[in-house]
């Protein structure tokens, strides 16, 4: 029942609205094709995991692309009720479904979940978008940088009674270190952890005596950040946006204690993040068995739990978050890795977009400002920058409408760093504005007495050679 | 049953106002906040001027804005003024009630550091590379920032360091250049300085308000002085300011309205004004907290990734290059040959431009016609 015969490929154009003066075209090209006999032999693998591994060694899917494996409707392949499993790498299975209508459906469904949608473009465009028309997502996540700083810090307020000890070098190698190797692509990272002794939240809380534990309530989290951050500390050198994720140690008279939501309930995490800045997670520690043990008592954190809501909170800072999921709908987890591949992609279309429209309000701006004040010195190296971050962005621009994501990335990161390098030249920096009132102020003094001489003897000039005009014919 | 009906009415008009109130947190849309605070005049009778700084200062820091965050421009040192009878104090209330120097102060800029050229350095951000992270401004397009200046100025000037001016045009231009490169969400600035109002009359992007001290054509006057001391210790507008500051503690919902009103004419002698038609919010939702404090948002942690535990760390999968490198020397840290070799620029001659040209034209057609032609033929 399909319309054409296999294989043949389909070319779909979308206009995504996004301002008064931007708008994006994004464009989905579908290619149909049969299953090679090699890839039906892993199709029928007996679990869904085994089919994604098995299918990831075969095809080679080039960033941004995605394969669709659709399976009869009542393979047992997927599990019941499942209609869609999405897998780590940048492949999915899917139930053909009633018809060809239905299927296409899916397919658009499973799109927007793997690929970019028109709110994930309005979102990476969000300066663009007149305020108001974006929802509260869009302002959480960080803005496409060339680099990152990772901070891991350990509060530990109580050091006479708790003695915390974490293996933050080993837990940085196990589990950080493999998302940010995937995500090297993105922008450098730099991670380093620190210790620190006597610091307190900034809110003191409740006892509940129905749970005998202490209770921090959702509206006073964000008043908890602010004691804390003076003491964090930054790197003095580099000037990337700075993570910082804590990991809280409460004081043994105020152990256990918990994190309300807004209806009272205790987050299971005992953690919670603030958008553009990082993320901190409460560790209560086990009361003593017998009230005789000797003060302090030595703990060792249980990392892999702690690095679960790290990790968590950084996709979620970096907009690698789940939308809302139709239940029919069955997505892998990326495990160890931290990120899904697809899940890769999708930032690399934000960020290169966002790029993009960086570029192109840099220079238009710093063409804006070389025609206001027309006395500034552009130096080569500024002019050179701009060339090169004009035909960087261009290229950008070509790669992306071809849909070759990784060079487009590339490209557009090369265009950010030329056009900041030539705006925020030092040289730019015009100083004299002479208002109109200043100039006769300084000028006449100067010119007036000059010029006096010079204006008689040009009246003297005119009267000359109008007179001399009229002498010849007496002359003769 | 109509009273049961109108108090369900009520109750639930009362949970949506709490609700509103609760996002009203959310609209305005920055993540983070910045200070930068000025003081352009020096000596010892200017300590007036230190005093006001420091006292917005001290506010902004206990409302949350970390140091981090703060960019303090101090044109002179007060605290260790060789005519300060109590070193290393400033004060602000008269009797040395209230000591805004304290003991951690990170002053950024500091005595001949301020002027005009570091000041618009910071706020356009074309700082020279070898700039620390504590003198540069490093917002971006969600971060709120509170701009503070104080010293002694004119009708659309401020005086820097008793050697040169900002004009309001250029400050004007500054604001335009961060808007343009998206460097600000929200921009609040504050000036206690004679004519104050002058100089936001040039402001022309958006989302900036501004707060002066005295309108055009009048002076800015000082509160009091303390007689061990010797001089002024504050300016009147700036003291009430803080007064007003004192009263107001993170969670506090006062609004911009409230510190509009700061200062009358009554205690001020001065008339403050304010410019609210750039900004695009209405001054009664913009909390003060919005500007001088620092109430990150929150949002709970709902969900977890799960990890292998048992997996072995692996390799990381990303070849390490590990280029073979001597040890470096510490006289090898500059490029010495290169700079101490390099030939000067050849600068390009260009050709005298028309003013030029036609100004020494006339002037020799003028000596000409005065003296006669027939001296041309003893030059050529």
């Amino acid at each position: 029942d399909l319309p054409r015969q296999l294989p043949f490929r389909d070319v779909r154009e979308e206009e995504v609205p996004v301002g008064s003066r931007t708008d994006v075209t994004s464009r989905y090209e579908t290619v149909y094709r049969s299953t090679t006999a090699r890839e039906a032999a892993a199709l029928g693998a007996a679990a869904p995991q085994e089919a994604d591994a098995a299918l990831h060694a075969l095809q080679d899917a080039s960033p941004g692309s995605l394969t669709v494996y659709v399976i009869p409707e009542t393979s047992s392949l997927l599990p019941q009720g499942i209609n869609v499993y999405v897998g780590k790498h940048r492949s999915a299975l899917v139930r053909a479904g009633q018809g060809l209508a239905a299927l296409r459906a899916r397919l658009r469904q499973l799109t927007q979940v793997m690929s970019f949608t028109a709110s994930s473009i309005a979102a990476a465009l969000s300066d663009r978008v007149p305020d108001g028309q974006l929802g509260l997502d869009a302002r959480r996540h960080l803005k496409s940088s060339l680099g990152y700083e990772i901070t891991f810090s350990l509060l530990n307020p109580d050091p006479k009674s708790h003695d915390v000890d974490w293996d933050i070098e080993d837990a940085v190698n196990r589990y950080v270190q493999p998302i940010l190797d995937k995500l090297s692509f993105v922008a450098n990272f730099s991670v380093d952890s620190q210790i620190l002794y006597y610091a307190v939240l900034g809110v003191t809380p409740r006892f509940d005596r129905e749970s005998s534990s202490f209770l921090l309530s959702a509206h006073s989290l964000p008043h908890v950040i602010n004691p804390v951050e003076a003491r964090l500390g930054s790197s003095a050198a580099s000037l990337y946006p700075v993570l910082n994720f804590l990991l809280y140690v409460p004081e043994r008279s105020h152990s256990p204690l918990y994190i309300q939501d807004k209806d009272g309930a205790p987050v299971p995490t005992n953690a919670f993040h603030s958008p553009r800045w990082g993320g901190i997670m409460i560790y209560n520690v086990e009361a003593p068995a017998s009230p005789q043990a000797s003060l302090p008592l030595h703990v060792d954190v249980d990392m892999v739990r702690v690095m679960e809501v790290f990790l968590a909170q950084l996709r979620l800072l970096f907009g690698i978050s789940r939308e809302e999921l139709p239940p029919e709908f069955l997505v892998e987890s990326p495990g160890n890795e931290g990120l899904a591949d697809w899940e890769l992609d999708r930032l690399l279309w934000a960020h290169t977009v966002e790029n993009i429209a960086t570029v192109s309000t840099t220079l238009t701006s710093l063409a804006q400002l070389l025609d206001q004040i027309s006395n500034i010195v552009i130096k080569d190296d500024v002019a050179s920058e701009v060339y090169q971050a004009v035909a960087s962005v261009q290229n950008a621009m070509a790669e992306l409408a071809e849909g070759r994501l990784r060079s487009a990335f590339q490209a557009s990161k090369e265009a950010v760093t030329s056009s900041e390098r030539a705006f925020f030249d030092p040289s730019l920096l015009h100083l004299l504005y002479f208002p109109d009132d200043q100039k006769f102020a300084i000028y006449i003094p100067l010119f007036l007495p000059m010029a006096v001489p010079i204006l008689l003897s040009l009246a003297k000039i005119f009267r000359e050679a109008r007179q001399r005009k009229k002498e010849p014919a007496k002359m003769d | 049953a109509a009273a049961a009906l109108l108090l369900g009415c009520c109750g639930a008009a009362l949970a949506s106002g709490v609700q509103d109130q609760a996002e009203q947190f959310f609209r305005s849309g920055h993540t983070n906040n910045w200070a930068v605070l000025v003081c352009t005049s020096r000596f010892w009778f200017n300590y007036r001027h230190v005093a006001n700084t420091l006292s917005v200062y001290r506010s902004v820091k206990r409302l949350g804005i970390p140091d981090s965050h703060i960019v303090l421009m101090l044109a002179d040192d007060m605290a260790c003024n060789p005519r300060n009878p109590k070193p290393a104090t400033v004060f602000s209330h008269k009797n040395m009630e209230l000591n805004v120097y304290g003991d951690d102060v990170e002053v950024d800029y500091r005595s001949y550091e301020v002027t005009v050229e570091n000041f618009l350095r910071v706020l356009t951000g074309r700082i020279p590379p070898s700039t620390p992270r504590s003198k540069r401004l490093l917002s971006d397009d969600r971060s709120n920032i509170l701009i503070y200046m104080t010293g002694h100025g004119g009708n659309g000037f401020l005086k820097f360091q008793d050697s040169e001016e900002i004009t309001n045009v250029e400050l004007a231009d500054a604001f335009e250049q961060m808007w343009q490169k998206r460097r600000y969400n929200e921009l609040l600035f504050i000036i206690d300085t004679c004519q104050g109002a002058s100089m936001y009359e040039r402001f022309y992007s958006p989302n900036i308000m501004a707060l002066a001290s005295s309108q055009v054509g009048e002076d800015s006057l000082s509160h009091q002085p303390d007689l061990g001391i010797g001089v002024h210790l504050m300016d009147r507008y700036t003291f009430y300011v803080l007064e007003f500051l004192e009263e107001i503690h993170p969670a506090s919902q006062t609004n911009m309205n409230d510190l509009f009103q700061v200062c009358p004419k009554s205690l001020c002698v001065s008339t403050p004004g304010h410019r609210t038609d750039l900004f695009q919010r209405d001054p009664q939702n913009v909390l003060i907290t919005d500007f001088f404090g620092s109430v990150r948002k929150v949002e709970i942690t709902t969900e977890t990734i799960s990890l292998d535990r048992d997996l072995a760390g692996f390799e990381s999968k990303l070849p390490k290059d590990e280029l073979a490198t001597e040890p470096l020397k510490y006289a090898d840290q500059l490029p010495v040959a290169q700079i101490i070799h390099q030939k000067p620029k050849q600068k390009d001659w260009h050709p005298p431009g028309g003013f030029i040209l036609g100004l020494w034209a006339l002037i020799i057609m003028v000596f000409f016609k005065t003296y006669g032609i027939k001296h041309m033929k003893h030059i050529f």
